[in-house]
């Protein structure tokens, strides 16, 4: 997905002059490419991240489209009031990469881990809070929030993930994607782990449980539309993230459905409240949390006994 | 300097007149930070009465300087001088601090007041979106210049010092930072409080040209203003020695005033200190 970022934000610079991108000190010969398009637009603000959301919103705000990149936490988190002020109560039309998000970097330990990235930006009025499952959904995600001229973060993963989807799927911001049909349990998942995700749908179909797989790479704004047209359809729905259980997809699902007076049980998968101490690779730390196909399986089972 | 002593006088008339509207509406409203915003005045006239290429009457032009009060606090002096610039009627500061109106105690979104660039109020955020805007000259070749008025308390914030560095080491000669040096910040001296000083030689060694100047005398202001952009192409700090609560002999240098409200009397007395009878 990071070389496919690369790929696109060059593409975009290609034809789109206003687009400049922002790095925090990373992607050593990454951006070789959009360099050779137009060196003026891209900028290394060296490792000083808040300075590089301001600078963001200020070219923003002056007819620029930038696009900022670095690894999650020190583009989300370190400088969160800067995204906060300069960006969002500005309404600067930033956008803002973290790369290796979720549990991507899970060997570098928690300081690279990014488990509560979605719970807070999508908390600031005006961000539009994006995590696109692969590299497909990341290119039409950019496409689409350069196109929306608001404040938006996108969350994508390291290297390697393998495509969901058909070069030519329909996607728009705030409308979820239809991965895979079925009539029992509605699978609301984002990000990266769409392919344990369908991995478990698949084994729970051998099971008998027809399980329906929707691709919600928008977090905020929700397809509401989506949900409230599976309330009366499916008898569990569950949502499945890269992420801390508390405030990030499983909370906004959570949030809209709760108005309804009846509606099926929810059950949200993703990490612990707590930091991963020990050492492991991103598999190991899925696993850890349930997140691998197996303890997706395990924990719906677990939930549809008492249904 | 280029400036004439006319043009020095008149500057410091409106300094006066500045000064006194707003002392009256700090009082009137309930405004704090006012010796705050009276060290910037001179610093303020002389931006928008000299140097800075704009047309308030076309506020969106492209080509138009760009001025952010980075030390957001101190608004009170810039919505005036706004005013007096003709950005809006001096009379909508009237209705400074009623409800339902975009004069508060902070400057609004530029979306909200025209003449306003930057939403400023947390400290250490004004600097670095002015070089964003700085740099978006740059990229999108147009010859404007951006101006940022600093406090020497809001020199605490790291991102200040990011930004500098980055400025530096970009060479973004289009950008110029003032800083109202009134060697107080909100509870103390900002000397006792971080290791400030040398304030001249820590931005020239990030990369910045520096003046050092009495902030609170005009002439000195328009000379330092006209010393911009500087030959060697590198950002130019003015380092404006200033004094907290200038122009009115009891709020000089009384941190007091960082927070107290002026009554009546002290207004009236203010008003006469400046020569000002309207």
């Amino acid at each position: 997905m990071r070389n496919a970022f690369a790929d696109e934000v060059t593409q975009l610079a290609k034809t789109d002059s206003r687009v400049m991108l922002l790095s925090g000190d990373i992607g050593n010969k990454l951006f070789d490419k959009f360099k050779a398009v137009d060196a003026k637009r891209f900028l290394n603000c060296g490792i000083a991240e808040a300075n590089m959301m301001g600078v963001a919103a200020g070219l923003a705000l002056n007819g620029l489209r930038p696009i900022v990149y670095t690894i999650t936490p020190f583009t989300t988190t370190r400088c969160f009031e800067q995204i906060r002020v300069d960006v969002c109560y500005h309404e600067a039309p930033v956008i803002i990469v973290g790369t290796g998000s979720g549990l991507s970097y899970a060997e570098l330990g928690p300081t690279h881990h990014s488990l509560e990235d979605l719970a807070i930006l999508r908390t600031l009025p005006g961000m539009q809070v994006l995590a696109p499952c692969d590299a497909i959904e990341m290119r039409l995600a950019l496409r689409e929030a350069i196109k929306s001229n608001q404040p938006t973060y996108i969350r994508i993963g390291k290297k390697g993930e393998p495509a969901i989807h058909d070069p030519q799927v329909q996607f728009q911001i705030g409308q979820a994607i239809t991965v895979r049909e079925g009539s029992d349990v509605l699978f609301v998942a984002a990000g990266t782990l769409m392919p344990q995700v369908l991995t478990a749908a698949e084994a729970l179909g051998a099971q008998g449980i027809s399980v329906q797989v929707a691709s919600f790479h928008s977090i905020k704004p929700l397809d509401e539309a989506y949900l409230r047209n599976c309330l009366s359809r499916h008898k569990l729905i569950v949502t499945i993230e890269e992420h801390g259980r508390l405030g990030g997809l499983g909370s906004a699902v959570s949030e809209y459905i709760s108005q309804f007076a009846s509606h099926p049980p929810l059950l949200r998968l993703g990490t612990l409240d707590e930091f991963m101490h020990e050492m492991g690779t991103q598999d190991y730390a899925r696993t850890r949390y349930g997140l691998d196909s197996a303890g997706i399986v395990r924990q719906v089972n677990a939930r549809l006994a008492d249904v | 300097m280029t400036a004439s002593p006319d043009l020095i006088q008149d500057l410091q008339l409106k300094a006066a007149t500045l000064r006194a509207r707003i002392i009256e509406t700090s009082s009137r409203a309930g405004l704090p930070h006012l010796g705050s915003c009276l060290s910037s005045v001179d610093l303020l006239t002389a931006l928008y009465f000299y140097q800075l290429k704009v047309d308030p009457s076309k506020p969106d032009d492209p080509q138009r300087d760009r001025f952010i009060l980075s030390k957001g606090h101190g608004v009170p002096a810039l919505f005036q001088v706004l005013a007096m610039r003709g950005y809006y009627p001096v009379s909508d500061l009237d209705h400074y601090g009623e409800d339902g109106t975009v004069f508060g105690e902070h400057p609004p979104t530029p979306s909200h007041l025209p003449g306003i660039e930057a939403a400023t109020g947390s400290l250490g955020h004004g600097m670095p979106m002015g070089l964003g805007m700085a740099l978006a000259a740059r990229v999108n070749n147009l010859p404007y210049s951006v101006y940022a008025v600093l406090g020497d308390g809001e020199c605490n914030e790291g991102s200040i010092w990011e930004c500098a560095l980055l400025a530096g080491g970009q060479k973004v000669n289009n950008f110029c930072v003032l800083i109202d040096f009134n060697k107080w910040q909100a509870t103390d001296r900002s000397e006792d409080v971080m290791a400030l000083n040398p304030l001249a030689d820590k931005w020239r060694a990030f990369g910045w040209d520096t003046l050092e100047i009495d902030g609170n005398n005009m002439a000195a202001v328009v000379g330092a203003l006209e010393e911009f952009p500087s030959k060697s192409g590198k950002p130019l700090a003015i380092i404006a020695h200033t004094i907290k609560g200038k122009g009115v002999s009891f709020m000089e240098d009384d941190n007091n005033w960082h927070y107290r409200i002026p009554n009546a009397d002290e207004v009236a007395l203010s008003k006469k200190e400046l020569g000002i009878t309207a």
